[in-house]
């Protein structure tokens, strides 16, 4: 399956921006094509350990490690990892820790693909059950703003955040003729 | 199988004996017991639920705290639930990171009904195929002593298995407010790095 985000786009440039000025030190993630210029910015940095991921539950362990131990982290994953991630996502209500998670959306703005549908379709609501504020980007000029002020409440605020990033601003899922 | 003559809290007890610096994640349950038996400490931080996580606050932990050695401590259920988190272990290599796996080849806290062990599943196979340079399965007193010294001091990951006899023993009850666990320890940490 050809899948391919628009590599010209500045938007993950500019989420990583935010997290260096964060001081975000680990990222977990599941390799993902929206958020593929992004995992690569983080791969690349030596101040971060990027931990791939083999399902996203994963990761909501790994950023309580990190923070027991005073670390800042974040999670990058796609909708259908937020499922993976209920049970888990216990731990940041039952000790107080905070969260920072990065969702590219599928199953919603033209998607080829009905069986991701179901789970796009109840994302927010199982973040909101889970604890989480919520944020959404439509447009790419408002990735800036928003995730910055998303770091903030993440790891100022200690309030568990999740910004949605829309499938539109990712851009249509190319599927092959 | 050969005979068991390992019992899980004289396993943790030892291990856990002169223990220095050490941070320690325990999972749910029965392991979470075990190391509240060996002696309460502020660097312990007790799991109650979110079973499979425990191996990867533990990396997270250890990545953190590249100096400091980190042992998860839980049990065979708890590991197979997170099983995927040795290859995630196994692709960052981190050299402080020791995982004790007390298997009783039971589900203990739900009527130790028999777990994936039980069968013969391999988990320190597992582990070893997910790049851990070192993955033993222990059964004697003479393999634990070995393993101790493993868990706190060579280069890891570490992964142990101690076959364990399927007992019941008495519960020894954790703090269990899970703030009071994470500030104390956070606080702890703070107090050892000053």
């Amino acid at each position: 399956m050809d899948e391919e985000a628009d590599q010209t786009a500045l938007w993950p440039d500019q989420i990583f921006g935010h997290l260096k000025r964060a001081r975000v030190r680990q990222v977990g993630y599941v390799p993902d094509a929206g958020h593929s210029r992004l995992i690569q910015r983080c791969r690349d940095d030596p101040q971060i350990r990027d931990v791939v991921l083999t399902t996203e539950e994963e990761g909501v362990g790994l950023v309580c490690g990190a923070a027991l131990a005073g670390e800042r982290a974040a999670l990058l994953m796609q909708s259908s990892g937020v499922g993976n991630c209920i049970n888990a996502f216990s731990l940041l209500k039952n000790c107080g820790f905070s969260c920072l998670v990065l969702v590219t959306m599928r199953g919603e703005f033209a998607e080829f693909n009905s069986w991701q549908v179901p789970m796009a379709s109840i994302t927010e609501d199982c973040l909101r059950l889970s604890g989480f504020v919520l944020s959404r980007v439509e447009h790419e000029d408002e990735v800036d703003e928003i995730v910055g002020a998303a770091c903030d409440m993440a790891f100022d605020g200690l309030t568990p955040i999740a910004v949605l990033l829309s499938q539109r601003l990712i851009g249509r899922k190319k599927w092959p003729k | 199988m050969a005979e068991v003559i390992l019992h899980r809290r004289e396993v943790v007890r030892r291990v856990l004996d002169d223990r220095g610096d050490l941070l320690v994640v325990t999972g749910l349950g029965a392991p979470a017991y075990d190391v509240a038996a060996a002696g309460d400490h502020a660097l312990n931080f007790y799991l109650w639920g979110a079973m499979g996580s425990a191996a990867m606050i533990g990396l997270g932990l250890a990545l953190a705290k590249p100096k400091l050695r980190v042992l998860v401590v839980t049990g065979d259920g708890e590991m197979l639930m997170g099983i995927g988190s040795l290859a995630t272990i196994g692709v960052k290599q981190p050299g402080n990171l020791g995982i004790l796996v007390l298997d009783n080849r039971r589900y203990g806290e739900t009527g130790m009904q028999p777990s994936h062990t039980d069968s013969g599943v391999d988990i320190a196979a597992v582990a070893a195929a997910c790049r851990f340079p070192v993955a033993r399965r222990i059964s004697t007193l003479a393999e634990l002593d070995d393993a101790r010294g493993l868990l706190h001091s060579t280069q890891g990951p570490v992964f142990i298995q101690a076959v364990v006899e399927p007992e019941s023993v008495p519960r020894v009850l954790p703090p269990r407010d899970g703030n009071e666990i994470r500030l104390r320890f956070a606080q702890a940490l703070d107090r050892i790095e000053r």
